[in-house]
């Protein structure tokens, strides 16, 4: 069948009432779950699996697809709100979106993340309906020496994220890394860094070191500071909503968001977290103002923003052609898929076109919806930021604890959001960066294993990782990236001693 | 009148004996403890029996809890201490735990639970890729033996039921388990990336999780580890190919220690009743799994048997410290 009949033919088939109300339902679930930190969109599936067993196939993924969507939007609201990312995937949103709250244009920072999560939503489910087949057989051809190569790239754009100082960016860089260290070692399944704490040998979780140096050091700080001067915040300084130049500074950075969100969640893989922190450095180093970011640049919402959304369309490429689940809600969604004795795969498509189609047409539904939901909402999410200083933030730590023991309800992990608020606070207090934190806790266990798994496989024969043509052409992009500036640097002065 | 009803009730409750068990066991309320996330096998299979035990009338109410963490340690860790002697409480697990709990040194380890029963099992599967070279079991036997460094096996986590059969298939072919060069990946869906792009030489997961792209040709199956050929699978075993392997992963359902024989027989009769309905094995095949069921004692001996068989496999390729 021509995709654009099947495409058709599945949007008749999602625009049949029910399936509209189950989307409805899920893309509604999927916010909710999403503002919450720790209850992400896998927890809520894996919850409703026993409840929707007997709901019609269609219907209930449909709706999960809506949970999915709507969690990946959901998660940047508190993200851009309370600097409290939902999902790891919004933490760069909070970078500049948080900024942007602060000095009262949270408006325009909601509405470019809510439109940018459309755009990249659309193209990116575009992109699933005629590019799947052919970009699942690039995504195969990944292998671990290639990702390796992804994270070095990664690596080198993570100083985006540094502030000022380099040297202070790499110690919370190193910091990261140290926690990423923690737990059972993949490879050999020897446990590190653990103590003979049982509840450490899963490592450290990204939501709880998000939350505790994002939002408990944030309150932490604030409270520290109320005596000294007092940060007036405004909820509101000129318009709520997106100026033309907001517009103007915001469809670009949707765009290139999307181009790096969907083809790195559709490899195996690849994540949401990595293409927001590329899409970050990026618009950081195109921006016409890069001495805003920092200060509440809107590119650095509007980017990662779309990314994140991307990367969901993404994510359900390999899992709609392969099979392969790369994300805890792909997985949930395969499993909804297996109560129903279907096998998603290579057969999929041929064997239940209604379905697989009605799914995919039902994306283009929730993700409009998801948009309809959210622009509204954008004034009186903005109203939070009213409420007076010491309820905000008391309540945002309920919030916080809450979320963090419904995700994982132990004394251990309450500890370390509590110890992790500390040093959030005091990395604050002292200047330290805190995203480089996170990001070494993301990107070094993946980068470890994949090089160490490299390198087994080629019997320890570190050419591998040049004898890949992807391999050696992301390293020459993280190469360039890493000595451009000072080549350009140089230069500079060269042509200015000429003068 | 109210001889009248205390009679009227006495004949109900005889009524309600008469019909035997079913009334009577309408009274358990069980807590049933997955030590995994939601989504995951123990999970699954924990709610799984909760739906059966309440949809066949055999418990009133079924709650279930997530303990996450370490392959099962720290929700075994917390199953012993904090419901020892609870006769309304049991956990499910299975073989990944036995292999787990010796690699962390755990404390507490499966001796201390009082078994209950098998439920189910899945057979494994090597695959390779459609257009390796190697066709048969006996051919990667041959490739093992050559060079066994350059074989290289995806699968689950390190110490899970993988990685011991890859060892296994090793050992059981005359080579050096030590040897085996495994590489794990995190989740099914990565190890089959890593395979269907040749990769590496082999792959191992549950036969179920890789059906779907064993019958579309893109990956070729070179034996299952079930002991007879299984019916609507067409797929030789390994022992019919001359190796004498045969392994599952199943998954069981344990009770704390320090129950009474009586509390014991309850929750056993309730998990037999339970194997029996209706419900149990629609969900059985829905899900695909194979009813394994092994009771009693006999189940308590199954344990201890690949208890001992695991460890020593996994003290061969030396994840575990004798």
């Amino acid at each position: 069948m021509d995709s654009f009949a099947a495409l058709a033919h599945g949007m008749a088939i999602a625009v049949q009432p029910m399936n509209l109300l189950y989307a409805l339902i899920g893309v509604f679930l999927g916010t909710a779950v999403g503002v919450l930190p720790g209850i992400g969109p896998a927890l809520t599936v894996a919850l409703l699996l026993p409840v929707t067993y007997k709901l019609d196939p269609g219907g209930s993924l449909i709706m999960f697809a809506g949970i999915y969507y709507g969690g990946m939007y959901g998660g940047s609201t508190t993200a851009i709100l309370i600097n409290t990312p939902g999902e790891s995937a919004s933490m760069a949103t909070a970078l500049e979106g948080n900024k942007m709250a602060k000095a009262g244009r949270g408006g325009p920072a909601l509405a470019t993340s809510a439109i940018g999560s459309f755009v990249a939503g659309t193209i990116a489910t575009l992109g699933l309906a005629f590019l799947a087949p052919w970009l699942v057989d690039v995504a195969v051809r990944f292998g671990p020496e290639d990702y390796f190569a992804l994270m070095c790239l990664a690596f080198v754009t993570v100083s985006a994220t540094f502030g000022d100082s380099p040297v202070r960016g790499l110690t919370s860089l190193f910091i990261g890394l140290t926690l990423g260290l923690i737990g059972i070692d993949k490879l050999t399944g020897q446990a590190r860094l653990a103590f003979g704490i049982p509840e450490l040998l899963d490592g450290v979780e990204v939501t709880t070191l998000a939350v505790g140096l994002f939002a408990v050091g944030e309150a932490l700080y604030v409270a520290s500071r109320r005596h000294h001067a007092e940060e007036k915040l405004e909820p509101v300084r000129g318009s709520l909503w997106m100026t033309k130049e907001d517009w103007k500074r915001s469809w670009k950075p949707w765009l290139r968001g999307t181009l790096f969100g969907f083809p790195i969640g559709a490899l195996p893989a690849g994540g949401a977290e990595i293409p927001t922190f590329l899409s970050y450095s990026t618009e950081k180093r195109l921006a016409k103002h890069p001495e805003e970011f920092g200060k509440g640049a809107i590119e650095g919402v509007a980017g990662p923003e779309a990314a994140n959304n991307a990367s969901a369309a993404g994510t359900l490429v390999p899992l709609l052609t392969l099979g392969l689940p790369t994300s805890a809600t792909a997985a949930m969604m395969l499993a909804g898929f297996q109560q129903y004795g279907l096998n998603p795969g290579p057969l999929l498509f041929a064997e239940r076109p209604d379905l697989v189609w009605g799914l995919i047409a039902s994306l283009f539904i929730a993700n409009a919806m998801l948009l309809i939901l959210n622009l509204p909402l954008v004034g009186l999410w903005v109203k939070l930021l009213a409420i007076p200083q010491p309820w905000l933030y008391a309540g945002i730590l309920v919030f916080a604890t809450m979320g963090t023991l419904a995700a994982k309800p132990s004394v251990v992990e309450l500890s370390m959001l509590a110890g992790f608020g500390v040093m959030g606070f005091l990395m604050r207090r002292f200047d330290f960066p805190i995203a480089p934190v996170v990001i070494g806790l993301i990107l070094g266990p993946i980068a470890e294993s994949q090089l160490r798994r490299a390198l087994a496989i080629s019997l320890g024969d570190p050419m591998t990782l040049l004898q890949s043509s992807i391999s050696a052409a992301l390293l020459g992009v993280a190469l360039i990236a890493l000595l451009a500036p000072f080549v350009l640097k140089g230069l500079g002065r060269f042509k200015a001693n000429e003068d | 009148m109210a001889s009248f009803q205390t009679r009227l009730l006495g004949a109900v409750v005889a009524l309600m004996l008469a019909a035997s068990c079913p009334a009577l066991s309408q009274q358990l309320e069980l807590k049933l403890m997955a030590p995994a996330a939601p989504g995951g096998g123990w999970d699954q299979t924990a709610r799984a029996m909760q739906q059966a035990l309440v949809a066949a009338g055999i418990a009133r109410s079924v709650q279930v809890t997530n303990v996450a963490g370490a392959g099962g340690s720290v929700g075994i860790a917390q199953f012993v201490n904090g419901a020892k002697g609870d006769g309304n409480q049991m956990m499910v697990n299975g073989f990944v735990m036995v292999g787990a709990l010796a690699m962390n040194r755990s404390p507490v380890t499966l001796d201390q639970v009082t078994p209950i029963a098998r439920l189910t099992e899945e057979t494994q599967v090597i695959v390779v890729p459609a257009n390796s070279p190697i066709k048969t079991a006996q051919d990667l036997a041959s490739a093992l033996k050559a060079d066994i460094a350059k074989v290289t096996f995806a699968g689950g986590s390190a110490g899970g039921v993988d990685h011991v059969m890859a060892a296994l298939f090793a050992r059981t072919i005359g080579a050096d388990a030590k040897k085996v060069n495994y590489i794990p990946f995190s989740g099914g869906g990565e190890s089959l990336a890593a395979i269907l792009g040749a990769k590496v030489t082999a792959g191992i997961s549950g036969l179920s999780e890789y059906e779907g792209q064993i019958k579309s040709g893109k990956l070729r199956a070179l034996g299952v580890t079930s002991e007879k050929r299984m019916a609507g699978v067409d797929i030789p075993t390994f022992r019919e190919q001359g190796i004498d392997m045969v392994l599952a992963n199943w998954r069981s359902v344990v009770a704390p220690p320090g129950i009474t024989a009586e509390q014991r027989k309850t929750l056993s009769d309730a998990v037999e009743r339970m194997v029996k309905s209706d419900a149990w094995k629609d969900i059985l095949k829905q899900k695909g799994w194979d009813d394994a069921y092994l009771g009693g004692d006999a189940f308590a001996d199954f344990l201890k048997k690949e208890n001992a068989r695991v460890t020593d496999v996994l003290k061969s390729v030396g994840l575990v410290k004798s």
